[in-house]
């Protein structure tokens, strides 16, 4: 089953005028938002198919500064959120690319500050459901509607086992896992969907096991 | 996953067998899905009703879209209904004005409840504080109208689509009306089965219809087909309450509505490339929008 909750079909409160293309949008900017850990100091922000041919009638630009400055799909503070990025510290610049992509409602959200930069691809693919599908050069599939950890590692044996066992300490039970990297030996990403949030301190624990580069999460 | 209902036939069974009606069955699946308490379930519908309400008295007093495209119809139809001079009657126009209230309100960039989407989200707020002011309903029974909507959505997403872009506006605004008939019928105290056959009778009254928005923006002719949608929930539940049935079972209406979608070409699926948006017009108004440098992916 494609639709699980009543409220997939009534909701989301959201800030109009499209689902796809601004709830969508400020749900893309927000996971990006979370992936990243805090507020980013620039954002590039590349747009594509659709969403680059209608993002300006559609508020997708700004739904997604929004959701890079936090913003749910109803904040209303999403219709004025390039003066909330100026005031915030946030510059953007949007880019169209006009290269084909396998969804029409693509964006790529380059984000960083002064220590670090980070790439992220998401798709908007329907009544504001969206989908992560590649994370600084790692394909992946995760859905923004369930918490996830997105654990950076090195390519050893015994990571996962590590990774899964502190969750398990914890009582998380994992609902879907996945783990891809570039090339063998080198580094590695997990992707582990649960069935609740996971504390910040329990993302800490996970980063202090060997081999383990960096731990971020998504809120449900 | 164990769920109480997979299609319409289902949902009534169970529901006329328990003595129940349909908003109960959902609000017990959506229970016995999410594991969370009935309170909390309730609280956040109530949450969406309040939204709706507001879309609609802000959609009321009149708004204007970005674009300058729509806006300002729904004060218009609401003047014209207290002229007295109606002649599809004001009730009906009551709904109709509601509904485009809360689409304005919507290509404005105001905040909206999606029902199912956010350009179909005219349809049951429209209807629902129309007829409010004829059935008396309490808060509950709003809420409940609100579970009824939804557990037929329910059955189209899973079996169907809501989505302009895999099914066309008959997915959308289709599946709205549709929804808002059912609901219109179980607060005017009508039976399970009448809620279905008055979801088959405006649904099978919207097949075929495209979704061709100009500039593919959430405009033109969305808040148009949001009026009409509510027009044609209003009309199928009176006929539905008549005792008027649907010869066509209400899944394989669903299905159809299905097929229809998969087989409707590309160009009438919100790609802004045929239809309406095609119009001289139509393009017209895209070049003037988005200053003539418009891309169309073929």
């Amino acid at each position: 089953m494609k639709f699980t909750s009543v409220f997939d079909i009534i909701g989301p409160v959201m800030i109009g005028p499209s689902s796809s293309h601004t709830a969508g949008a400020a749900r893309i900017g927000r996971v990006a938002r979370d992936l990243f850990g805090r507020q980013p100091k620039w954002a590039k922000i590349y747009l594509y198919g659709s969403f680059a041919e209608t993002y300006k009638g559609h508020g997708t630009d700004v739904a997604i500064i929004g959701g890079l400055l936090d913003y749910d799909t109803y904040d209303e503070r999403i219709k004025t959120a390039f003066k909330e990025a100026a005031d915030a510290g946030l510059t953007f610049e949007f880019i169209t690319e006009t290269d084909h992509t396998d969804h029409p409602n693509t964006a790529r959200i380059v984000i960083g500050d002064d220590q670090m930069e980070m790439s992220m691809v998401g798709i908007s693919i329907g009544g504001g459901a969206i989908e992560i599908t590649e994370l600084n050069g790692f394909p992946l599939r995760l859905s923004g509607g369930m918490p996830a950890i997105l654990v950076v590692h090195d390519d050893r044996a015994g990571c996962i086992a590590n990774v899964a066992n502190c969750l398990a300490k914890h009582n998380i039970n994992i609902g879907h896992m996945e783990v891809s990297r570039k090339e063998r030996g080198n580094v590695a990403l997990m992707v582990i969907e649960v069935d609740q949030n996971i504390d910040y301190s329990i993302l800490g624990e996970i980063e202090l096991l060997p081999n383990i580069t960096k731990v971020t999460r998504i809120k449900s | 996953m164990d769920v109480l209902f997979r299609n319409v036939r289902e949902l009534v069974e169970r529901a006329e067998k328990e003595n129940k009606q349909i908003s109960e069955i959902m609000i017990e699946q959506e229970i016995l899905m999410s594991e969370r308490s009935r309170d909390e379930i309730m609280q956040q519908m109530s949450r969406n009703l309040t939204v709706m309400e507001e879309a609609v008295e802000k959609g009321l007093k009149g708004v204007r879209s970005v674009t300058g495209l729509t806006g300002g119809d729904a004060p218009l139809l609401q003047k014209y209904i207290q002229s007295g001079k109606s002649l599809s009657g004001d009730l009906l126009l009551d709904a109709v004005s509601k509904a485009v209230a809360t689409n304005e309100v919507n290509a404005a960039m105001g905040t909206i409840c999606a029902t199912p989407t956010a350009g179909s989200a005219g349809v049951v707020p429209g209807t629902l504080f129309a007829v409010k002011n004829k059935l008396k309903p309490t808060k509950e029974q709003m809420i409940r109208y609100l579970f009824t909507a939804g557990a037929f959505g329910f059955v189209v997403a899973n079996n169907a689509s809501i989505s302009g872009a895999a099914g066309g506006c008959q997915a959308e605004v289709g599946s709205a009306a549709a929804m808002a008939a059912a609901s219109i019928v179980e607060m005017a105290g009508g039976t399970p089965s009448q809620c279905s056959h008055a979801f088959a009778i405006s649904l099978k009254n919207m097949l075929g219809l495209v979704c061709d928005p100009v500039a593919g923006l959430v405009e033109v002719p969305c808040v148009k087909r949001n009026a009409m949608g509510a027009a044609n929930a209003m009309v199928a539940a009176d006929m539905a309450l008549a005792g008027i049935t649907s010869r066509i079972p209400t899944d394989e209406v669903i299905g159809a509505m299905f097929r229809i979608g998969q087989t409707m070409p590309v160009a009438l699926k919100e790609t802004a490339q045929g239809g309406l948006a095609a119009t001289p017009t139509g393009r017209a108004l895209e070049a003037k929008i988005f200053g003539g440098a418009v891309l169309h992916r073929d």
